[in-house]
């Protein structure tokens, strides 16, 4: 599927990131989780090839990720990011199809496939039309979403794609996305900063900290079998009220 | 379903872009490009210089004579009283660029035959165009000028030399008639304009000459000495000895009797195959040889200096033997003159095929830059620099690369000064975009040159058309500097008006100017609707 080998990143003095590898389970949610710049951005964004790490590799398939192939690498990777990042001079669905019309789909099969995700992400038809000035944060997520699902890609790889919603639309969000996960069977990859969501979507979860895994597990693992003091300590700093969230013992 | 993709920039034709060969020395510019062109208003995106190259070589039955002359009203009735002998011969269409200009300007464009001949003055071809120390006689000046191609000859009759003059009254009083005369005087004020003071040929060499017992003269403005002069705060000033003021101001011109100041007769210089190229042409100039006196000269002057008439119309009226009155009476009549639409069209064309030409280039440069680190610096220092060369020289520049007057080198100029705000803005416009965006276009796998076209360009859309806005209004204003190389538009008026303190040909230049420069910006404010995309408005 995709795989990181001993990928590593610094910025000047500063390590971004220290030579990781990591494998993805096909089919499974993996949750990067950690304070802001313990890297876990950074990882995704190497995992796509927006930042080309000092040492290591990806390998997507079979394929080492280069510069040369990132491009078409990239369509069997759907991304979304905090609000959507979608293009503000065109309306909701020239961003969902910007890329399949580029690659010369035909205007038939677009307009199903539209239809078909409008109907997985329950967005409204009349949103289509409209600029992403004019939507609200949920419908820009779900058109981001879309746009990331257009081509039905393998991998999908999400960078708190969640985090500027209020908690109603947020929650709605969250149990939307894990049953469109379940239903489209993805690979995907989730960061966020939230230890309840990712307790939610993470079948593993790797806690990072300085550029560095901390502990790469199930929530099992991390509640009852930490790695170091830290992990619990991450937990608990969380002081969510979920009711998924059970005391742990210090 | 039908998903527009948004156009920021019409894509170039390459003809457009393709230059026919040189021409060589003797390529020919009509100054009459357009006026006999009956099309609508050429709005010219991307047509800009191949318009230009068809207008350049219009296909004339009769040979064409190009008849040069500078920015002053002496220079430009001379020029007419030869156009009008010319045409008159029916040897071939005379056709006049008037008050081209500066010196340097002119002399290239005869050098290189877009004109074949133009009034200048002995004095001038001596010492300014053939650099010679001391006045050169007929002879010598025309071994000089045979190297180039180029010979002056048929004396008009007069000497438009340095000269200093007072109220006709004060010298009668104190009996001055010379300049021998006034070094008797110490007692009078003296002010001279800033150029008389500092050339070696003006104040210092005729002090010496006279031994003049003036200290330090003031320096004060030419236009303004003859006020000073009249009103008593001088006594004494230079002038021109066929300034049209002396007779205004009722002044007298004191009497050069050691011969110290160089003449400055005014003659014809031109292309040296002239005279065997249009032979009936030159046989009728030949008879104006001594026929106008510097007294007469002073009134010709007047005319168009202080009553406002046309240099043409002078013309017409000296060679018919009388003064016709007609002035321009009105500030409407002076602005829609029969004149009006033709600079109008001139002007248009002048911005628009400049603006699509720094549209064609400067939209790229800013992309280039944008995209190109190591490029941006060069790329944004080179396009500030052309606007710190001043219009004159910059022009003075082009006439000599491109061998030609007229439209060529005013588009070139303009093109020139319009690429830096729009390839500032594309490079800016580029720049802002917000990196997010910029990684989202990437991380969907669109390819570089489909990343700028679907989303960097119409994304930085609206600072680009901000600096196309930006380059065409300056353009209208700075369109004006083609009077200087005969291309026409409202420039005419405006340095024609300047030069004879017209303020109402001035008036009828300058407001169309105004008029046009509000609606080119009405119109791009209309237009920016149509090109920016509506999810940035």
């Amino acid at each position: 599927m995709i795989s990181a080998k001993n990928v590593s990143k610094t910025y000047g003095s500063k390590a971004a990131l220290a030579p990781t590898t990591l494998s993805l389970s096909p089919g499974k949610t993996t949750v990067l989780i950690g304070p802001s710049g313990c890297g876990k951005s950074t990882l995704l964004r190497i995992l796509i090839g927006l930042i080309r790490p000092d040492t290591g590799q990806i390998v997507i398939g079979d394929t080492p990720l280069t510069p040369q192939n990132a491009e078409s690498q990239r369509h069997a990777i759907g991304y979304v990011i905090q609000d959507g990042g979608l293009f503000p001079h065109l309306t909701a669905e020239q961003n969902i199809v910007l890329l399949a019309r580029f690659l010369g789909s035909s205007a038939a099969e677009i307009d199903v496939r539209i239809a078909e995700l409008a109907g997985l992400v329950q967005l409204p038809e009349e949103s289509l039309s409209r600029y992403p000035s004019a939507l609200s944060g949920g419908q820009r997520q779900r058109v981001g979403l879309m746009r990331a699902l257009m081509l039905d890609p393998p991998l999908l790889l999400l960078d708190e794609p969640l985090g500027a919603l209020d908690p109603i639309t947020r929650s709605e969000l969250q149990t939307q996305l894990k049953n469109i996960f379940a239903q489209l069977n993805k690979t995907v990859v989730l960061v966020t900063h939230d230890m309840g969501e990712a307790a939610y979507f993470g079948d593993t979860i790797i806690l990072m900290r300085d550029g560095k895994i901390v502990q790469s597990g199930t929530l099992d693992d991390l509640l009852h079998r930490p790695a170091e003091r830290y992990v619990t300590d991450f937990i608990r700093a969380q002081r969510s009220p979920l009711p998924s969230m059970p005391e742990v013992n210090a | 379903m039908k998903t527009p993709i948004p156009v920021t920039s019409r894509r170039p034709q390459s003809n457009c872009t393709r230059l026919p060969p040189l021409r060589g020395r003797r390529a020919r510019i009509r100054k009459d490009w357009l006026l006999t062109s009956g099309s609508p208003l050429p709005f010219l995106w991307g047509w800009g210089l191949f318009l230009v190259f068809l207008a350049v070589p219009a296909v004339a039955q009769k040979p064409t004579l190009h008849i040069g002359s500078k920015r002053f009203a002496e220079s430009r009735i001379l020029g007419e009283i030869l156009t009008q002998i010319a045409r008159k011969t029916g040897e071939a269409d005379a056709v006049h660029s008037s008050g081209l200009g500066n010196t340097g300007i002119v002399f290239a464009a005869l050098e290189n035959g877009s004109i074949d001949v133009y009034p200048e003055y002995t004095g001038t071809i001596s010492q300014e165009l053939l650099k010679s120390k001391e006045t050169l006689t007929a002879t010598q000046m025309n071994d000089k000028l045979a190297p180039l191609s180029l010979a002056a000859g048929i004396p008009i009759g007069f000497n438009d030399t340095y000269a200093l003059a007072m109220r006709d009254d004060q010298a009668e009083t104190l009996h001055i008639k010379t300049l021998s005369d006034l070094a008797k005087h110490p007692e009078l004020k003296i002010g001279l304009s800033q150029e008389f003071l500092k050339r070696a040929d003006g104040w210092p060499g005729v002090k010496a000459a006279y031994a003049l017992p003036f200290g330090s003269p003031s320096g004060l403005d030419h236009g303004l000495a003859y006020g000073a002069l009249a009103n008593g705060q001088i006594d004494v000033t230079d002038i021109y000895s066929t300034d049209s003021k002396i007779a205004k101001y009722k002044l007298r011109v004191l009497n050069d009797d050691k011969h110290y100041f160089p003449a400055y007769d005014a003659v014809l210089l031109y292309r040296k195959d002239l005279p065997t190229r249009l032979p009936k042409t030159w046989a009728a100039w030949t008879a104006l040889q001594n026929t106008i006196t510097a007294p007469q000269m002073i009134k010709l002057n007047a005319e168009v200096e202080i009553n406002n008439l046309a240099p043409d119309t002078v013309a017409k009226a000296y060679l018919s033997g009388g003064m016709t009155k007609a002035t321009r009476e009105t500030l409407w009549s002076a602005l829609f003159a029969a004149d009006f639409w033709p600079e109008t069209r001139q002007h248009l064309f002048l911005v628009f095929a400049s603006l699509a030409l720094s549209i064609l280039v400067g939209i790229p440069l800013g992309i280039w830059a944008a995209r190109t680190r190591a490029a941006a610096q060069p790329i944004l220092s080179i396009t500030g620099l052309v606007q710190t060369i001043p219009s004159l020289a910059l022009l003075a520049f082009l006439i000599a690369l491109l061998h030609r007057i007229g439209p060529v080198p005013t588009i070139t100029a303009l093109f020139l000064y319009s690429l830096l705000p729009i390839v500032r803005n594309t490079y800016t416009g580029l720049t802002d975009i917000s990196p997010t965006l910029c990684e989202s276009a990437q991380a969907l796998g669109l390819p570089s040159a489909a990343r700028l076209r679907l989303v960097e360009l119409p994304l930085a859309s609206r600072a680009i058309f901000a600096g196309i806005k930006t380059a065409a209004v300056i353009n209208v204003g700075t369109a004006t500097i083609a009077a200087f190389v005969g291309a026409g538009g409202y420039g005419d008026r405006i340095t024609q008006g300047l030069e004879n303190n017209d303020n109402l040909l001035l008036l009828a230049g300058a407001i169309p100017a105004a008029v046009l420069a509000l609606l080119v910006q009405y119109g791009f404010d209309l237009l920016d609707k149509a090109v920016v995309p509506k999810g940035l408005r």
